[in-house]
């Protein structure tokens, strides 16, 4: 555990990409085994099955703290985190000091989360003792740690990516190999660092997707970059859930991009089997269909959430499979194949199937003759359920990850509306302590009506001023929230809107964020809820 | 009727009506006295100063030519029957305590504090009173200050590793108190001691009656070469400026209570955070409360609204919080970050 904990406080205290790199590189080449498959996976987001829910871990804390409870919950408003909290606040028989980092007793990673994985079976009051004498066995960055393995989300700034290059380094194993390794419902319970890193192991892939290769936006100009038009693939950027759908073996396995199997949310995939070969994975975005057009992505949404998906979800809100890629095609992996050729197999392979029955469509892919043309079919992007444009490079492979250079999206244009300040409450991470997470309004019979809620945009500077400004003119409080004077405007950009009966304004809108401080307008003239749905496509 | 308080909070500062004089005024007035030099406290523009001798030089230095009367520590002074006296705060040199007394009632104002004795401020001595005005800037059970000791250990350990790997080191710390705190404890076998011009010009001034090790003030002809393998220290307004752009390659550390929280020193890009401050602790405000004896307590900045409240309620006390102008909650005041005084 020292060593784990000690990496993650190195991880954890620089910003440089290539000293993040090193000190993981560094621990897999001295940890054991089972050290390293845990570290992988809590790295790639696999940790245990918490044994214990918050409010317990709260008053166990506090209990030996000698912190009452509604203190320990301001401390946690303000420090943004509860694993910190928890570790903040109890009383340090070890510093924080790092040269006293060797009075503690010593078990491993793994060890650790065995007993964390175990305590899941135990009786309340044993949960108990276990956490409070390990808790106080530990130095602060250890209890830390230990505190974030049980709550999850160890946001430390490390990506899956460079969790790999770091593997890839220690093992001398292929960075997009390790990525592919590491694909999938694996957990260090089912298998080992053995198995997972160094074997092949052909059974162990049969529901294995491969890694999604992601789009970055295009860059200014981008069309004198982009060189020859004609060397360019088009299509429609469809508003869905990316995924993989796998057809090995007469079973079907649907990925999403978060790596995570959906198989069982999608029950009408399974129709597939019927018209789809073994040995074939689909690119794709799932998205909502019904009455033979588009949905909006909120119907999806529905779906995502539902753990069992009922007959009448179904009938409600049904969904196919706009596949835009052939990854895998008669059991050969053909990603190292031109764009163009593997379009022609899926084309092909979809042409011949009934789409309307099966629930699979084709991504229609499009060619212009010059880059206005191409414009004048982005403008009709809402009209088509779209978010914008793809574009893809005729003869380029499919790669792994977010890179640039062979697909580029070319997102239409945000909406955009002028709302009113109204709530406030701190972030997390890097902006505890700072009232980042704002609550905006609309104008409509003379009040502010809520309309959404927005997290990023401004600039570090930008939110120091307005915590500051919010530290100054808070209403009320309650918690970690704060209603605020209505004062400033902000011109609010988001994606997609539709109606919506679970807001209080009838409205919901896909990912808002800030695009920048109106300062120069006083509040009277932030828009109107009226001015909120003329926007709605109709 | 009932009576006035011995010390009110007005629209310019915490006042005493009965002596007509105030402490720590932040709108220009007659007569004030000031509990140190940091600016939130020590404003300009009040016909008459009255602080410690010591400081005297400091708010001379930031102020200008100003009419100013220095006193010892425990030296009492009377005003229209008020008796005032200065107490030593530990919060940085030459900081502190006001103790006013009038007619058998003691109130004391901390002004900022802190109980640990750093080497060179002089340390925090406790002032029995009947009520006292208290910061709590760091008045949160999330704030538990390790011994500086081993904080100048860690710090001398990192500009040793640094210094291995040919980088310059540089440290933030306010030039004023952090500044030469941290100057005070640095390990001078590592290498040489280099300054920002705001900080070399306070720490000369500072020199007249305190010793620190030797430092070369930063100018235009300083090379990034001879940098390589010392140690900077700077304001926390000089990161990200062209200032240090020149002295790359080089690593980053700041000094402050605030590096108690990952998410505060990840938000400000430094590589390093050192738990520093010349604040008292959620321990060291609790322990200080209790002992001076008050059965009023006013919080005046800080987490003041937690704070008060756990005194009432864990430690059945009269507290309440007063607003006042210096140092904001957070420490994150609109004002250019790190430059307030901490």
């Amino acid at each position: 555990m020292k060593a784990f904990a000690t990496l993650i406080k190195k991880l954890d205290s620089t910003n440089k990409t290539n000293e993040k790199v090193a000190a993981l590189t560094a621990y897999f080449n001295q940890a054991n085994e089972d050290d390293k498959l845990w570290t992988i996976a809590i790295l790639s987001h696999r940790r245990p099955k918490r044994p214990v829910n918050t409010t317990l871990l709260r008053h166990w804390a506090t209990e030996i703290s000698n912190v009452p409870l509604w203190l320990f919950e301001e401390s946690y408003h303000i420090v943004g985190d509860l694993a910190e909290t928890i570790a903040l606040i109890l009383p340090t028989k070890n510093s924080l000091s790092e040269t006293s980092c060797e009075t503690s007793v010593d078990k491993s990673l793994t060890e650790y989360i065995e007993e964390i994985i175990k305590l899941k079976t135990l009786e309340e009051k044993q949960k108990k003792e276990y956490l409070q004498s390990t808790w106080l066995n530990l130095n602060y960055f250890e209890r830390f740690v230990f505190n974030k393995i049980i709550t999850g989300g160890f946001r430390i700034g490390v990506s899956q990516k460079l969790m790999t290059r770091a593997l890839s380094r220690a093992t001398e194993i292929d960075e997009d190999i390790l990525a592919y390794k590491l694909m999938g419902n694996w957990t260090p319970e089912t298998t080992t660092y053995q198995k997972l890193i160094l074997e092949t192991n052909e059974e162990d892939y049969l529901s294995k997707p491969y890694p999604f290769y992601l789009a970055y936006a295009v860059e200014n100009n981008f069309q004198e970059d982009l060189g020859n038009i004609n060397e360019w693939s088009f299509e429609h950027k469809w508003d869905g859930i990316r995924s993989q759908v796998i057809i090995r073996n007469d079973e079907v396995f649907v990925w999403s991009r978060g790596e995570e199997l959906v198989t069982d949310k999608y029950p009408e995939f399974q129709k597939f089997l019927t018209n789809i070969p073994n040995g074939t994975v689909l690119d794709g975005e799932i998205l909502p269909f019904g009455n033979n057009q588009i949905g909006n992505f909120n119907d999806l949404q529905t779906r995502i959430g539902r753990k069992n998906i009922s007959k009448a979800l179904l009938e409600k809100t049904p969904v196919i499979l706009n596949a835009y890629d052939l990854l895998e095609w008669e059991g050969e992996d053909i990603r190292q194949k031109p764009f163009s050729e593997r379009r022609k197999i899926l084309d092909t392979l979809i042409g011949n199937i009934n789409s309307e029955e099966i629930g699979l469509y084709l991504s229609e892919t499009m060619r212009f003759n010059n880059w206005d043309d191409a414009a004048n079919e982005r403008e009709l992007s809402r009209e088509k359920r779209s978010e914008g444009l793809m574009l893809k490079r005729k003869d380029s492979p499919y790669l792994v990850g977010r890179k640039k250079g062979d697909w580029w999206k070319w997102k239409t244009d945000p909406f955009t509306i002028d709302a009113v300040l109204t709530y406030a409450m701190r972030g997390h991470g890097r902006r505890a302590n700072l009232y980042t997470d704002y609550t905006f309004g609309l104008w409509n019979e003379g009040k502010l009506v809520t309309f959404a809620k927005a997290y990023s945009g401004l600039t570090d500077a930008e939110f120091r001023q307005v915590d500051a400004w919010i530290k100054r003119n808070t209403l009320e409080r309650f918690g970690p929230v704060r209603s605020v004077t209505p004062h400033h405007v902000f011109e609010i950009a988001f994606e997609g809107i539709a109606e919506s009966s679970r807001h209080k304004s009838g409205i919901a809108t896909r990912f808002p964020r800030i695009l920048r401080w109106r300062k120069d307008k006083p509040m009277e003239e932030a828009n109107t809820l009226d001015d909120l749905k003329a926007l709605i496509p109709k | 009727m009932q009576e006035t308080p011995l010390l009110i909070f007005n629209d310019n500062g915490i006042y005493c009506s009965q002596a007509e004089v105030y402490i720590d005024a932040w709108k220009p007035v007659d007569k004030c006295i000031i509990t140190h030099g940091h600016a939130d406290h020590s404003r300009w523009g009040h016909k008459n100063y009255i602080t410690h001798t010591k400081n005297v030089p400091i708010i001379k230095h930031r102020l200008g030519e100003i009419n100013v009367t220095g006193k010892d520590w425990g030296e009492t002074f009377t005003i229209n029957s008020v008796t005032f006296s200065l107490h030593p705060a530990g919060h940085i040199v030459a900081s502190s305590q006001v103790r006013v007394e009038y007619k058998g009632e003691v109130w004391v104002f901390t002004g900022d504090f802190k109980t640990e004795n750093d080497g060179i401020a002089e340390p925090f001595e406790l002032v029995k009173c009947n009520t006292f005005i208290t910061e709590c800037t760091f008045g949160l059970p999330a704030f538990k200050w390790t011994p500086q000791a081993e904080v100048f250990t860690d710090i001398n350990n990192w500009w040793a590793t640094n210094k291995t790997e040919n980088k310059t080191s540089i440290i933030f710390g306010y030039s004023l108190g952090k500044a030469q705190r941290i100057l005070k404890h640095l390990d001078t076998s590592i290498g040489k001691i280099y300054t920002h011009g705001a900080i070399e010009n306070m720490t000369n001034v500072l020199r007249e009656n305190y010793n620190f090790h030797e430092t070369t003030r930063i100018t235009r002809d300083t090379t990034k070469k001879e940098l390589l393998g010392n140690i900077v220290i700077a304001p926390p307004s000089a990161h990200g400026g062209t200032w240090i752009r020149k002295m790359v390659p080089y690593v980053t550390a700041n000094a402050s209570g605030w590096m108690t929280f990952r998410g505060a020193r990840r938000r400000r890009a430094i590589d390093k955070g050192f738990v520093l401050s010349d604040h008292a602790d959620w321990d060291g405000l609790l322990k200080t409360v209790k002992e001076t004896g008050a059965e009023k307590v006013i919080a005046t900045h800080g987490y003041t609204e937690i704070f008060s409240k756990y005194l009432r309620e864990e430690m059945g006390l009269d507290a309440r919080t007063e607003k006042t102008q210096y140092e904001e909650e957070s420490g994150e005041s609109a004002k250019k970050e790190g430059e307030v005084a901490e």
